[in-house]
């Protein structure tokens, strides 16, 4: 468990940081619970680490508005010690909660997971049902991308290899939303063989909006049409109709844990499952 | 003063290991030591072209690189021990290196010695090795077909060995019998995952020829034993430390290439050198457990009595034959046939098979959890076959306490219990009827439950030296101890076990503080260490205390006869008239008149006033070899939860009574118990160690193989009857394994049993949540 030998720069400020970023055989290294292991097992071998995980600027989570900016240094830890994000999207609590274990949460960060981008983590399907934007920066200027195009495979994103994830930008939730996360982990990693984040608004007892994310189904996280439960009160058949298609399209993961057929499966239960959930927390 | 035996205090080791002040064979560090990093397979079976090995002898930090070429000659084929007589047994050699082939992935090719450890690995990196791979084969049963890949020249069909055991007349009773039920089953490879991996230390004196071995070990005798034999270095020039040991489930009994490695380089280097494994070869290359692919079939009358069991088993070796690994699918299994049942007929046949696999050894239980698992679900099947309830045919058929001591079909002698009295007291306090109730109300809302029952006994306590050599055991079984008292009274024991996480330290001392009437502070326990301990066998087979416990006791006995001897000549007194109270010697009826033990201590070390004859000092050796093995036995009782939708089983209650007779530290018992049902669910539910079809360890790292996390794991409920042994003077039995071995089957049975609405009668084992919900799917998919 010795990694290949590397050098190290940490990194004083973001300025510094985004100056030494795009050196080639950089790896970004923050809270390092995804990449450490990764490099101790030699898969991957980076020439350099770039630590910005003393970097203030990254850090913090402000509430103004009705919205939230999370920095993408901010801890799991630090998400879950904040009433007030959890008390506007509860499902981050929900979904980080699960995560790892407590050191894990202790050293991981938020922005780190999702620029990891691992098909099974949690934090991306979160993303994806509360409409987070990711706002990056390079030495060269800023942009942002939407979560639903910010995941593009298995440990593949957007960023461009000069790009930091600087914060995460998230609209206000709708109101009276119902929100539930939904895990059916792998009992050796804790990983999710298929989970679901779900948002859901209703009127009276009927559905009036579903948002769904899957993770673990496929290469990425991802939004799946689980529309077909608008208009209905939420009960099992129509709630099953809604989730029948939710791996349309996708090119399921078989392994030694779970066949295509059992995670398709799975995939429709956590589906359901976290829907029916936020609808009976909405309004 | 109130006696130790039967106290729960707490661990007098815990302090150190939960401190971090323990030693363990990596916190060794020795003046210019180097560090050892193994060149590995990663193909399952492969001829080997070349090795190149120019390009790591030149990286920075390298001093040697050695292959199997260097050590020829020199280091000894890996040692297999326990010679199975009758069953045509093939051990073929097993090189620490190889040479010529690779036989799994983790053979190691060539060994990397450098100043750092960083160094040595990354020369591995370097060493090219030119392999042209063969076709693999992993399956036990596979394996043995013809047309498969052959792993030695030696061993055609790959078959290691084909062993037969009967009892009664088998055939016969399936003739007559008029309900037959028959399984196949998989008992699934298994990681032992002791929390410290594997590790070794040498250091080698060239003037004195002296060499000094730390290692991961359970049995430090038989190492040094081995290193002499695989070394050809004398016997009484090695000393083996084994240290502060994390664990080991079995997986750190045999003697390994990599300890024989280390000493070489030692030796050969004039360096200490180190090596330790990280987890993922640890999993690669550290024994593994179990690998069985079973036939088995039962049959009895149609009221409920066993008549017969027969079996045909496919146990894996591996790729080569691991010290004691022939005698676990064999002796500690197929002798256990009639399980805790007066079955008067038996019948198997074990065929031991190389596979292109890590080597299968002892693992928790060995041998007997899988003869337990295999006549417990045969028990189930029979019982659903005649429509009777299986707790019921297990008390119909369970041996009668008035039987013991009772001889089984296989001709092995149960030496005690009450087996009914355990099962009652089980289902008493699960509620067993209550919760049949329950189940048939849940049933019709759609609610899953099951209710599954393992009655067990297990042969250990290991095991008369006479035994040893008839079954083929290169070693011996007794047990010894030394116990030297001090001027001061203090008393140090040493002992030839090497308990690793089992708290003999704690109930060793409580045997002797009780034997002197001393508090548990004077009495330290001394073990590991082959240059201070008496000769012993080693912790494995639920022996340790039942064995090396009674040693130690009878020890302890002893000296307090000899100081009985000294006090009566100090007091003027006849011996007979003197009686042991309070922790002195007194003359009867003159209380007054009295030497305690520490004073006792002091005459006879300074030896002013001996008794004519008397030899100064006091301490004396006892060697002990039981008449006969232990059997503890118990019942275990879980309840379950299977949701349809998911397959995810939720064990609602577990329950288990055990017996092991006296308890010396109910605590630590329970905590056996614990450990062992906790592996065993871990057996039933989650654990499997996968391999590729062409010899890769799919499950190679805990991200894969799902080590039982305590959230995972159910509230074990344990209880207790308390029957002794007449086989050893303290009356105990073992409960390393007890917990591990009922445990398997009763879950399996629960899930079972909840499934039965749906005609299923049987899923493999591990229960995952994919695998019921395969055989959910099925059984729909056949009702339809």
């Amino acid at each position: 468990m010795i990694p290949a030998s590397f050098d190290y720069v940490r990194a004083k400020s973001l300025r510094d940081a985004l100056n030494a970023i795009g050196t080639d055989g950089t790896k970004v290294l923050a809270g390092g619970h995804s990449l450490i292991p990764m490099m101790r097992f030699r898969l991957a071998q980076p020439g350099r680490l770039l630590d910005i995980g003393q970097l203030a600027e990254l850090k913090g989570i402000d509430l103004k508005g009705r919205g939230a900016r999370i920095g993408a240094g901010t801890s799991y830890r630090e998400l879950l010690d904040s009433p007030e994000l959890a008390e506007r999207y509860p499902l981050i609590a929900e979904a980080t909660r699960g995560i790892g274990d407590v050191q894990v949460r202790n050293r991981g960060t938020i922005g780190g997971g999702l620029a990891h981008a691992d098909p099974a983590s949690d934090m991306p399907a979160v993303m994806l049902a509360l409409g987070a934007t990711f706002n990056l920066r390079s030495k060269g200027g800023k942009r942002s991308v939407a979560a639903a195009d910010f995941f593009t495979g298995a440990f593949t994103t957007a960023l461009a290899s000069d790009e930091l994830l600087i914060d995460i930008a998230l609209p206000a939730p709708p109101k009276k939303a119902g929100m539930a996360y939904a895990s059916f982990e792998q009992k050796a990693s804790g990983y999710a063989i298929a989970a679901a984040a779900a948002v859901v608004t209703k009127s009276r007892k009927t559905i009036t909006g579903v948002t769904l994310a899957l993770t673990g189904v496929g290469d990425r996280a991802y939004l799946a049409d689980a529309s077909g439960a608008v208009g209905s009160h939420g009960d099992d058949a129509a709630l099953e109709a809604a989730v029948a298609n939710v791996t349309k399209g996708i090119d399921v993961n078989g392994d030694i844990h779970a066949s295509v057929e059992y995670r398709s499966h799975l995939a429709r239960v956590v589906a359901r499952r976290a829907i029916a959930l936020a609808l009976s927390r909405a309004g | 003063m109130a006696t130790l035996f039967g106290s729960g205090i707490k661990r007098r080791e815990d302090p150190r290991l939960i401190t971090g002040s323990g030693t363990f064979t990596d916190d060794i560090k020795l003046p210019g030591l180097t560090f050892a990093a193994m060149v590995r397979s990663p193909y399952a079976h492969a001829t080997i072209r070349k090795i190149d090995t120019a390009a790591a002898a030149q990286a920075p930090g390298v001093i040697a690189v050695i292959t199997g070429k260097d050590i020829a000659g020199k280091v000894g084929p890996v040692p297999c021990a326990f010679n199975v007589p009758n069953c045509d047994l093939k051990l073929p050699p097993h090189p620490a290196l190889a040479t010529n082939k690779v036989r799994y992935v983790g053979d190691a090719v060539a060994m990397i010695v450098a100043t750092s450890r960083a160094a040595a690995r990354d020369a591995v990196d370097l060493v090219d090795v030119d392999y042209d791979p063969l076709p693999a084969t992993v399956d036990p049963e596979k394996a043995v077909q013809p047309g498969t890949a052959q792993l030695h020249d030696e061993v055609p069909g790959n078959v290691a060995f084909t062993w037969h055991v009967a009892g009664g007349d088998a055939d016969q009773a399936f003739a007559q019998a008029a309900v037959k039920v028959s399984l196949r089953i998989v008992q699934q490879r298994l990681l032992p995952t002791a929390m410290e991996p594997r590790s070794a230390v040498a250091s080698y004196n060239k003037a004195t020829g002296q060499l000094t071995l730390w290692a991961t070990s359970q049995n430090p005798h038989i190492h040094r034993f081995l290193t002499s034999v695989t070394l050809g270095l004398p016997e009484h020039k090695i000393r083996v430390i084994s240290p502060d040991v994390g664990g080991g489930f079995g997986s750190k009994i045999p003697g390994y290439a990599d300890e024989f490695l280390v000493a070489y380089a030692a030796m050969t280097l004039g360096r200490s050198v180190k090596w330790t494994e990280d987890r993922s070869e640890n999993y690669t290359v550290t024994t593994h457990g179990r690998d069985h692919v079973e036939y088995v079939e039962m049959c009895g009358t149609g009221d409920g009595t066993i008549t017969g069991l027969r079996t045909k088993i496919h146990a894996g070796l591996g790729a080569y034959a691991s010290t004691a690994a022939p005698g676990v699918p064999t002796i500690l299994h197929g002798l256990m046939y009639s399980g805790a049942y007066t079955i008067p007929n038996v019948k198997g046949t074990v065929i031991g098979a190389y596979t292109n696999t890590t080597p299968v050894d002892a693992y928790r239980g060995a041998g007997r959890p899988e003869a337990t698992y295999l006549i417990e679900r045969l028990v189930d099947c029979y019982a659903r076959r005649i429509g009777m309830d299986p707790a019921l045919v297990r008390r119909k058929n369970l041996i009668p306490a008035d039987k013991m001591p009772y001889t089984v079909a296989t001709g092995i002698t149960y030496d005690s219990g009450d087996y009914h009295a355990a099962l009652d007291k089980a289902m008493e306090l699960i509620d067993y009827r209550g919760f049949r109730e329950r189940q048939e109300k849940a049933r019709k809302d759609g609610h899953y439950l099951g209710i599954g029952v393992s009655s067990y006994t297990e042969i250990c306590g290991l095991g008369p030296s006479q035994v040893a050599g008839q079954i083929g055991f290169g070693g011996g079984l007794y047990e010894s101890a030394i116990v030297r008292v001090y001027p001061t009274g203090m008393v140090r024991a040493y002992i030839g076990t090497r308990p690793h996480g089992q708290g003999e330290e704690t109930t060793f001392a409580q045997i002797v503080a009780d034997e002197f009437g001393v508090p548990i502070e004077n009495v330290e326990i001394v073990a590991g260490d082959t240059e201070s301990t008496p000769q012993g066998w080693g912790t494995y087979g639920s022996r340790t205390t039942a064995v090396g416990g009674a040693a130690l006791k009878n020890a302890a006995v002893k000296v307090k006869e000899k100081a009985k001897k000294l006090a009566a000549h100090l007091l003027e007194a006849n011996e007979a008239d003197l009686e042991w109270h309070d922790g002195k010697f007194q003359v009867k009826g003159s209380p007054a008149q009295a030497k305690a033990f520490g004073e006792l201590a002091l005459m006879a070390n300074v030896a002013w006033n001996m008794p004519a004859g008397m030899e100064p000092g006091l301490e004396a050796s006892a060697f002990f070899d039981p008449t006969n093995f232990v059997f503890p036995y118990g019942t275990h009782i879980a309840t379950v939860d299977v949701d349809l939708e998911t397959g995810e089983v939720t064990v609602l209650r577990y329950v288990c009574v055990d017996d092991c007779g006296p308890h010396i530290n109910p605590m630590i018992v329970e905590g056996q118990v614990h450990g062992g049902v906790i592996q065993g669910v871990g057996e039933a539910l989650q654990e499997i160690a996968v391999y590729s079809d062409d010899g890769q360890l799919m499950t190679g790292t805990m991200m894969d193989y799902a080590v039982p996390k305590a959230s995972q794991m159910p509230t074990i409920e344990s209880h207790f009857t308390y029957t002794p042994t007449p086989v050893n003077p303290l009356g105990v039995k073992g409960i390393g394994e007890a917990g591990t071995i009922g445990s398997v089957p009763c879950i399996v049975n629960a899930v079972v049993d909840a499934l039965a609405p749906l005609g299923i009668t049987h899923i493999d084992k591990p229960l995952t949540p994919a695998r019921v919900w395969a055989a959910i799917q099925q059984a729909k998919g056949g009702a339809r």
